[in-house]
């Protein structure tokens, strides 16, 4: 699997670390209440297919990095900076 | 009063005392070499242009586009990761600091040149990123891998790039370096030879 980082360009994988899914994005409102927090901490979707999901550029240049891909095939839709990403 | 004296990182690394650690397989070298002072500049959210103005006056050239290098044999901005350049050569002017972190790098990355005809195959068994010369040209650079490590590669020449890592990893260095050099040196031979 390639990933392009928007700073640097396409990259080999091994150059990346996996966070996890692009949750963190979608951080809920404090009074959102218990079951949106539970659903934010602790559950995440195992999609096959579609995903967004963060990952760390950190054999190259320190960006974070929301990847939309697909888990069956590897492809690669889109990446951007994390930083510029909407949830 | 004690008297100082400057060691490089591959002789603090190792205990030896011997000067620059330099390793030679034939057709390739490389040598380890004082660059002068590192300095890392950060610019501060919005003052990218600023510090390059402030640079550009100071020091002759304006910050790096990523992926690049700017500047002259006696003081270079290298790209160096997000929103991060590396002076190298001389001491940061103090208009600097008015626009962006600021960090003496000096003793904490070694800096190891490797030449030779060909060169780029040496790491292209090293490095995931192509560095063939009609792609990876002059003044281009990579925050990547070598091996494990991670790095700062920049080409320098026909046949010469520069190569950062952590002054720790540098005897790892000179070790990945030595093992790649003699696979291409030997395949070579055995090319000729044949
Ligand atoms: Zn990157």
């Amino acid at each position: 699997m390639r990933i392009t980082c928007p700073i640097c360009g396409e990259r080999d994988i091994r150059e990346f670390t996996y966070q996890g899914a692009a949750v963190a994005l979608d951080r809920p409102d404090p009074e959102a209440g218990d079951e949106a927090w539970d659903h934010y901490v602790h559950l995440r979707e195992n999609p096959a297919g579609r995903t967004r999901d963060l990952w760390y550029h950190s054999g190259g240049c320190s960006a974070w990095v929301v990847v939309t891909r697909d888990t069956v095939t590897h492809e690669v839709f889109d990446t951007e900076l994390a930083e510029e990403a909407k949830a | 009063m004690a008297e100082l004296k400057a060691k490089t990182p591959y002789e603090t690394v190792t205990g030896g005392a011997s000067g620059p650690e330099r390793m030679e397989v034939t057709p390739f070298v490389a040598v380890e070499v004082d660059p002068g002072a590192l300095t890392s500049l950060a610019p501060y959210k919005g003052q990218a242009k600023a510090l390059s103005t402030a640079l550009e006056a100071a020091h002759g050239m304006g910050l790096p586009k990523p992926n690049r290098m700017t500047g002259k044999q006696s003081a270079q901005a290298l790209w160096f990761g997000r929103d991060m350049a590396l002076l190298i050569g001389p001491a940061p002017d103090a208009s600097l600091a008015a626009h962006a972190a600021v960090t003496d790098q000096s003793d904490a990355w070694s800096v190891v040149e490797l030449s030779g005809p060909g060169v780029d195959e040496v790491l292209a068994r090293l490095v995931p990123v192509d560095l063939r010369g009609h792609v990876f040209k002059r003044g281009h650079t990579a925050r990547t891998l070598v091996g494990h490590m991670s790095a700062s590669v920049t080409r320098t020449g026909a046949d010469s790039f520069r190569i950062m890592v952590f002054r720790s990893m540098v005897k790892t260095l000179f070790r990945e370096l030595h093992h790649a050099m003699i696979g291409v040196s030997a395949r070579r031979e055995a090319a000729g030879a044949g």
